[in-house]
């Protein structure tokens, strides 16, 4: 019994998942319409496309080659993944046990390797623009990730998020000067890991500045409806995250009753709904940055977590 | 004013009778070939270059005296003595004539097709038109040859939706080496169209050749006229002329400033920006029926009076727009990620903008002080106080910052027109004296100086009329912008010099 309760709360949170990530990608979205004057799209926008684009046929370009049309499925299933790893309103869940926030690092690059390919793939110089920077990202963005993961590991002593997320609410870890600099790392590594302002423009229409844009230009149909799924995902996952390791207040532990989940679930959306919202004011309140100061930004990401690291080295208590 | 050496070249060719204002002067081979030197020289500056069967033209400006001429050359076999291999901007103006009108530029450094892309039904339009035989051979584009270049084609297609033109980049990594546009797409022919046309088709054609500088275009076309038929049109007409050119300069300064810096991903500037260019906007639709002022210009005048009402409306929009305005500036000035992107991006060498003759804010933020409006002083602005503003720096911040500066400039001559409004008639009949006539105007655009030629046959209707884009000096040096530049800059440029498509592609 006991056993199906467990895999009911999974399921449920796994589908939860998959259907808060458009949602949290229109309210990012209406927040900055707002914050621009402007009225925007209903929250429900990005459900209304991606139906629509799982309607439409697929255009493939001839020069495809099975990876393009592979790669879709792929992204998605390992950012899905990814994102059932991290506890989100729940601690402790089946799958929690499974795998760590290495193995969570290690899914996202293999999202972001395929996706490369698929942009190399059909040969178009836009694919092979938007990969080579996105590779450039991603050199500094996953050691800057990893460094991060290792300070909260030094102070853990686990990698596992459900114990982190635990040891973050025990009183023995207090305000502490390495957590604030893997935080602002991490908070680094996510807005360019998500292809966000100031590191890219999810709402460009200038192809010479797409990075992730670029890469799935020629992705159509479905396919492009699993790239945007799994590209809101990852956003959620991201915030999850954060919420997960540096807020875990008000999450349930495993097999707590149904009305701690249901706290949990709710104090999940407000942690989600802030930041969301502060993303969209950073967002709006920034310019994009040059491309060669992209790796001056992941390289100040990497030497924060390294900081946070180093700092455990000398004294337990920072 | 010092002597003209300009006016003395030219007074050896012999003087076209009925050309208004300024002189035309039918010149020989040799005299050609020397002002070509003489704009290689620097001593004065190419205005236009076009051609009709049988014929080129070549109108120059002096920038010392303030000397304007056209020299025309007869080409009774079809070829003249190509300027471009002495003076490079005369290049694509040279390949578009043999695109049109099939005079072939005589040892031109380049001879590809420029407007003509294979695939209009004819060839030589505006000349011995005839469908074409055989198609024209691939176009090649400038060799670009290194290890570890490549290639990046972009367009005329683009993912957002602007006008369309091709941009050939070769980048070593980011770095642009080499960039050469292909334009050409939006040519819809409108010289041939204008030949034959009433005065009244005619100017509602000029008013569309682009489509945001309606107004300076109308302007140009009717002072041409005006020029041509020696009509006298009322004071008032002219200061409304100029409080409607003024604007849409406004409204278009306004978008612009906007729209570099959401090409930087800061959408907050474009929006405040853009609710004031919506101001504007309606106030102009508000005075004179049109959002964008189309066909209120026309030859005579104007084809709408101001209201005495609404001139309190426009006070209330100048007022408002300087309340606005200001806070957005100071936003600009404040947000160092926007100062970063702009700041040294999109260097165009001011000797680069002298040798081109751009005009503009783009000429104006690389030094170069010309300003229709106050070169050639067409009326009102000889009794407005104005200077052109001009600043050294000649990138893309010195671009916005020139548009800021216009903006309140622009403000400024608002007021001035509204407070010294002459009362009157607003419209004359263009005085139709049987006679064919030559006419010209340069009018400032707010994307720069534009051209308008024409001739008239004796019974009113246009012989021929050549409306010259800002656009076409300004393209040019957007390649030289780029170069060094990374790939991902280059919309960002792009946006800052906001050349025409339809206005170069005519």
């Amino acid at each position: 019994m006991a056993l199906i309760t467990d895999y009911l709360v999974q399921g449920g949170q796994m589908l939860l998942i998959l259907l808060l990530a458009p949602l949290l990608t229109g309210w990012v979205r209406a927040i900055k319409a707002r914050l621009l004057r402007r009225r925007g799209p209903s929250l429900l926008q990005p459900y209304r496309d991606l139906l629509k684009l799982l309607r439409k046929d697929v255009v493939l370009a001839e020069s495809a080659s099975w990876l393009f049309r592979v790669a879709p499925y792929l992204i998605f299933a390992a950012i899905w993944v990814a994102a059932a790893l991290v506890p989100t309103f729940a601690s402790g869940l089946l799958f929690n046990w499974t795998a760590d926030l290495i193995a969570i690092v290690a899914l996202l690059g293999t999202a972001r390797f395929f996706l490369a390919l698929a942009g190399l793939d059909v040969g178009t110089s836009f694919g092979g623009i938007g990969a080579s920077r996105e590779m450039m990202i991603a050199s500094l963005a996953e050691p800057a990730m990893l460094m991060m993961v290792f300070t909260l590991s030094l102070l853990a002593g686990t990698t596992q998020l459900s114990t982190v997320a635990h040891f973050m609410l025990t009183a023995e870890v207090g305000l502490r000067v390495s957590l604030a600099l893997a935080l602002l790392a991490l908070m680094m590594v996510a807005i360019a890991e998500n292809a966000r302002i100031p590191v890219d423009n999810p709402a460009t229409h200038l192809e010479l500045t797409m990075v992730h844009e670029a890469m799935v230009l020629e992705y159509s149909g479905r396919h492009l409806a699993l790239i945007e799924l799994a590209a809101a995902l990852k956003l959620l996952l991201y915030l999850s995250l954060l919420g997960c390791i540096f807020a875990p207040w008000g999450m349930a532990t495993a097999g707590a009753g149904l009305m701690a989940y249901l706290f949990g679930v709710a104090a999940y959306l407000a942690k989600l709904a802030l930041g969301g919202f502060l993303l969209a004011l950073f967002e709006t309140s920034v310019a994009k940055m040059r491309v060669f100061r992209v790796d001056q930004f992941l390289g100040a990401a990497l030497m924060l977590g390294l900081l946070g690291a180093l700092l455990l080295f000398v004294s337990r208590s920072l | 004013m010092s002597v003209s050496v300009l006016q003395t070249v030219l007074e050896n060719g012999q003087a076209v009778a009925a050309h208004r204002p300024w002189p035309r002067v039918i010149v020989t081979a040799e005299t050609w070939t020397v002002l070509g030197s003489g704009l290689a020289g620097g001593a004065w500056t190419l205005l236009g270059l076009w051609g009709e069967v049988g014929w080129v033209h070549l109108a120059l400006h002096e920038s010392t005296s303030g000397f304007i001429g056209v020299a025309s050359l007869a080409c009774p076999e079809g070829r003249f003595p190509a300027l471009g291999r002495l003076h490079p901007p005369a290049q694509r103006l040279e390949r578009a004539i043999s695109d049109l009108v099939g005079l072939q530029p005589v040892a031109a450094p380049d001879t590809r097709p420029w407007l003509d892309h294979g695939r209009w039904p004819l060839r030589h339009p505006l000349g011995n038109a005839r469908a074409p035989t055989q198609p024209l051979p691939p176009y090649r584009f400038l060799p670009a040859e290194g290890e570890s270049l490549h290639q990046i084609p972009v367009g005329p297609v683009h993912a957002g939706i602007i006008e369309p033109g091709h941009f050939r980049f070769t980048a070593n990594g980011e770095t642009v080496v080499r960039l050469e546009e292909r334009l050409g797409y939006v040519h819809k022919g409108i010289e041939h169209l204008l030949s034959g046309a009433s005065l009244e088709q005619a100017a509602r054609l000029v008013g569309r050749v682009s489509g945001d500088s309606t107004v300076a275009y109308a302007l140009a076309f009717a002072r041409a006229v005006e020029a041509a038929t020696a009509t006298e049109i009322p004071t008032r007409a002219h200061w409304l002329r100029a409080l409607m050119a003024e604007l849409e300069r406004l409204a278009h300064h306004c978008g612009d400033i906007g729209a570099i810096c959401n090409d930087a991903a800061f959408a907050l500037m474009l929006a405040h920006c853009a609710v004031l260019r919506e101001q504007v906007l309606r106030a102009s639709a508000a005075c004179f029926g049109h959002r964008l002022l189309m066909d209120v210009v026309v030859p005579g005048g104007v084809a709408r009076d101001l209201a005495a009402s609404d001139v309190d409306l426009l006070r209330a929009l100048v007022t408002d727009l300087r309340r606005q305005f200001a806070p957005l500036v100071e936003l600009y000035d404040n947000t160092a990620s926007l100062q970063d992107r702009t700041v040294g991006t999109g260097f165009v060498r001011p000797v680069l903008i002298q040798q081109f003759g751009c005009g503009g804010p783009i000429g104006r933020a690389g030094g170069r002080a010309f300003d229709a409006r106050f070169t050639s002083a067409y009326p009102p602005y000889e009794q407005l106080g104005f200077a052109p503003l001009t600043r050294t720096d000649s990138d893309v911040n010195a671009r916005v910052w020139l548009r800021i500066g216009e903006v309140g400039q622009s403000l400024a001559l608002i007021e001035q027109i509204l407070d010294q409004l002459p009362i009157g008639p607003v419209r004359v009949d263009v005085s139709r004296s049987g006679q064919a006539g030559e006419g010209m105007a340069l009018i400032e655009g707010f994307r720069g100086d534009i051209l308008v030629w024409l001739r008239l046959n004796a019974d009113g209707t246009v012989a021929r009329c050549h409306p010259r884009d800002p656009s076409w000096f300004q393209w040019p040096l957007l390649e030289a912008a780029i170069e060094g530049n990374i790939v991902a800059d280059f919309p960002l440029c792009n946006k800052s010099f906001n050349g025409s498509y339809s206005g170069h592609d005519l």
